[in-house]
């Protein structure tokens, strides 16, 4: 982690708040700063995460568009053509299918297309993932539909100080970057956040946990589900590495290759589906990379191939994981 | 359409000066020669699609003079030759698009008609319709926020894209805003294949400016002079902080829509043939000599002059060198960068 504060002083955060004094950073520091979304002004978002930012820097830098995704991407897309530095916010990350294009076919071939006479240094902002009765239509991952395309970059920091030492990298890119925030872990999760600004590189894994048995590999919500199970499985005495991705696009190979030669094992959990998510990519690296460093097969615990978790309390405990079904999938593989 | 025989009559000129009158007339011959030439090489087997405006030239020269260099900004679609050459763009540029030649400003990636320049204010954009009109504007809205008074972002589009959602979305949040942008619709009746009456119900496109609260005006996109009247006093509107503005020209599109269409599957040689008696170019040609701002001997140096700059650009840009195969991997972020790190 870069601090360039020349104190160490900190604050204990959650994740909203880290988000939220990110972004208030930014619109303080840089006069093009812009941010715009559904009900992210007068509202201040439906997290209260832009809470007051409104009224401190004005409804021309804070703006409540219509309901209209594509055109929220699109419009950041075309201020940030213009030399503005926009945030775009899509209120969750389930309503961004209305933008796709906008992301995969204008955002990411600017700067590719016009051979990088335009470029496009734009963040956009959303919240995902289940665990909060949010029904098909508030709880769905949406990594996998967009790491596919080159020109983007993904981060999905699970930590506060991560969180904001990824947001300000984010920010500060010159290319547009999806910042996916799990929504459970906005208030369940609180940590120590440096103060100052610093940025955390993209595409730079954490290894959370040091072990020995088998590797696992996990972002988002299931990050924190995995060090739990990792802790249960200690006092079993199989001791597990936990690796953070952090960052989906680009990801670090470095560090899954060293992590998996170390314990010749490797699972990835993830909350999205199994098939052709995260865990495909990290599999084929693997097998493609460390085949014969391996002692077991590779293992996904991902969810169900089905389109979301449903409303009803059984429908989403089943979809989703949790410490204990993380860390049976971790005996398993670690009994092989 | 108009009636073409103007002589008698004093030339209504919406404050056109000769030499801008000749410098559209000279816009129109060269979009034509232009258009010609890609068809040509696209027969002779030397590039593997081409677009034409045939059709559009009067009004892309029309409005393109209503543009200032140097403030305004171009977010144009892929039928829109003579607006690039009208704000700037060079008959070696459009080769140069044509060939796809390393020295475009494209680099060689994009089809041929997607021209990009930022020195000249033309936006970059794609061959997905309407995905251009939000980043117009976010362009626009960049201006105002900026407090730039004197800007204002010329937004082209065909009648097919105005069934775009984001068509929609745009227009709504410009007026919202008030920003500086003209919507310019060039309606030439066709979305490839399919005419205006199976594109929309009802068909003065103009009239949905009443649906955004913002002003919205149809012209006879045949006339250059009308159409700079037109263009001119909504970019005027829009730079001094009067708002967006919707306008719908209309034209024709005599050509099929690309090198791989053959339009008589779907429409009649008698129809086409029905808009060619108004064609714009022949009926400016006549206006200018009718009213004594070009002699007919100054319109065929004109053509001359026209052609020889065609066939210049033409040889010069396709010794050009294209694209190695080693530019594929550039421009994708800033800097060299993989997937995996």
């Amino acid at each position: 982690m870069a601090v360039s504060s020349p104190t160490q002083t900190s604050q204990i955060m959650n994740n909203v708040d880290a988000v939220r004094a990110t972004l208030y950073d930014a619109m303080k520091n840089d006069p093009r700063t812009v941010i715009l979304g559904e009900d992210v002004g007068a509202r201040g978002n439906v997290f209260l995460i832009t809470k007051d930012f409104a009224k401190e820097f004005g409804p021309q830098r804070v703006i409540d568009t219509p309901i209209a995704e594509a055109s929220i991407v699109g419009i950041a897309v075309g201020m940030a053509m213009e030399g503005l530095r926009p945030i775009a916010e899509i209120q969750f990350a389930d309503f961004i299918y209305p933008a796709f294009n906008q992301i995969v076919g204008e955002a990411a071939k600017t700067r590719y297309r016009s051979n990088g006479e335009y470029t496009c240094p734009l963040v956009i902002r959303t919240p995902y993932g289940g665990g909060v009765r949010g029904a098909l239509s508030h709880s769905v991952s949406i990594e996998a539909l967009f790491y596919h395309v080159p020109g983007l970059k993904i981060l999905a920091p699970a930590f506060p100080a991560d969180v904001k030492g990824l947001l300000n990298a984010a920010i500060d890119d010159p290319d547009p970057v999806l910042f996916l925030e799990h929504k459970k872990t906005y208030r369940l999760i609180k940590g120590e956040v440096p103060d100052g600004h610093y940025t955390i590189p993209i595409g730079k894994a954490n290894v959370l946990k040091e072990g020995s048995a088998l590797s696992v590999v996990s972002y988002g919500l299931y990050v924190h589900w995995a060090l739990e199970a990792a802790q249960q499985l200690e006092q079993e005495g199989i001791s597990v590495e936990v690796i953070d991705l952090r960052s989906i696009r680009p990801m670090d190979k470095t560090t899954i290759l060293q992590s998996v030669e170390k314990t010749r094992k490797l699972l990835v959990v993830h909350e999205d589906n199994k098939f052709g998510g995260i865990g495909a990519e990290i599999s084929a690296m693997v097998a493609e990379e460390a085949l014969f460093s391996l002692d077991a097969p590779i293992r996904r615990h991902c969810a169900p191939d089905v389109p979301a978790m449903g409303y009803a309390e059984p429908l989403e405990h089943e979809y989703m994981s949790s410490p204990a079904k993380i860390a049976e999938a971790m005996r398993e593989l670690a009994r092989f | 359409m108009a009636k073409t025989d103007t002589k008698g009559k004093k030339l209504e000129r919406n404050g056109l000066s000769d030499d801008q009158l000749r410098a559209i007339f000279r816009n129109m011959l060269l979009q034509r020669q232009l258009d010609n030439r890609g068809f040509q090489l696209n027969r002779q087997g030397k590039v593997p699609f081409a677009l034409g405006s045939e059709g559009h030239e009067a009004l892309q020269a029309g409005a393109a003079m209503a543009f200032q260099r140097g403030k305004d900004l171009l977010a144009p679609y892929y039928r829109d030759l003579g607006l690039a050459l009208g704000i700037g763009l060079t008959s070696y540029e459009i080769l140069l698009s044509l060939f796809a030649r390393a020295a475009d400003h494209n680099g060689g990636r994009q089809f041929p008609n997607h021209y990009s320049s930022k020195s000249a204010g033309l936006m970059s954009f794609s061959s997905i319709l309407a995905a251009h009109i939000p980043h117009a504007v976010g362009a626009a809205y960049a201006m105002k926020y900026r407090g730039e008074r004197g800007r204002a972002v010329l937004v082209t589009c065909g009648d097919g894209t105005t069934s775009e959602g984001e068509w929609h979305e745009s227009v709504n949040f410009a007026s919202i805003h008030k920003l500086p942008i003209v919507f310019l619709v060039e309606n030439n009746l066709w979305a490839i294949s399919t005419p205006i009456e199976h594109q929309m119900g009802q068909p003065e496109i103009w009239k949905r400016a009443a649906g955004y609260g913002i002003p919205g005006h149809r012209f006879n996109g045949f006339d250059p002079i009308e159409t700079y009247g037109s263009v001119n006093e909504a970019l005027d509107r829009a730079r001094s902080g009067g708002g967006p503005t919707l306008l719908e020209g209309m034209c024709y599109r005599f050509l099929a829509h690309s090198t791989d269409d053959n339009d008589m599957t779907y429409r009649t040689k008698e129809e086409v043939a029905a808009h060619r008696k108004e064609d714009p170019v022949p009926r400016f040609e006549r206006v200018l000599i009718d009213h004594d701002v070009m002699s007919a001997a100054d319109v065929e140096q004109l053509k001359r002059d026209v052609l020889r700059e065609t066939n210049e650009a033409t040889d010069r840009a396709e010794a050009m060198p294209y694209p190695t195969a080693a530019d594929l991997y550039t421009h994708l972020y800033e800097g060299a960068w993989q997937p995996w790190q």
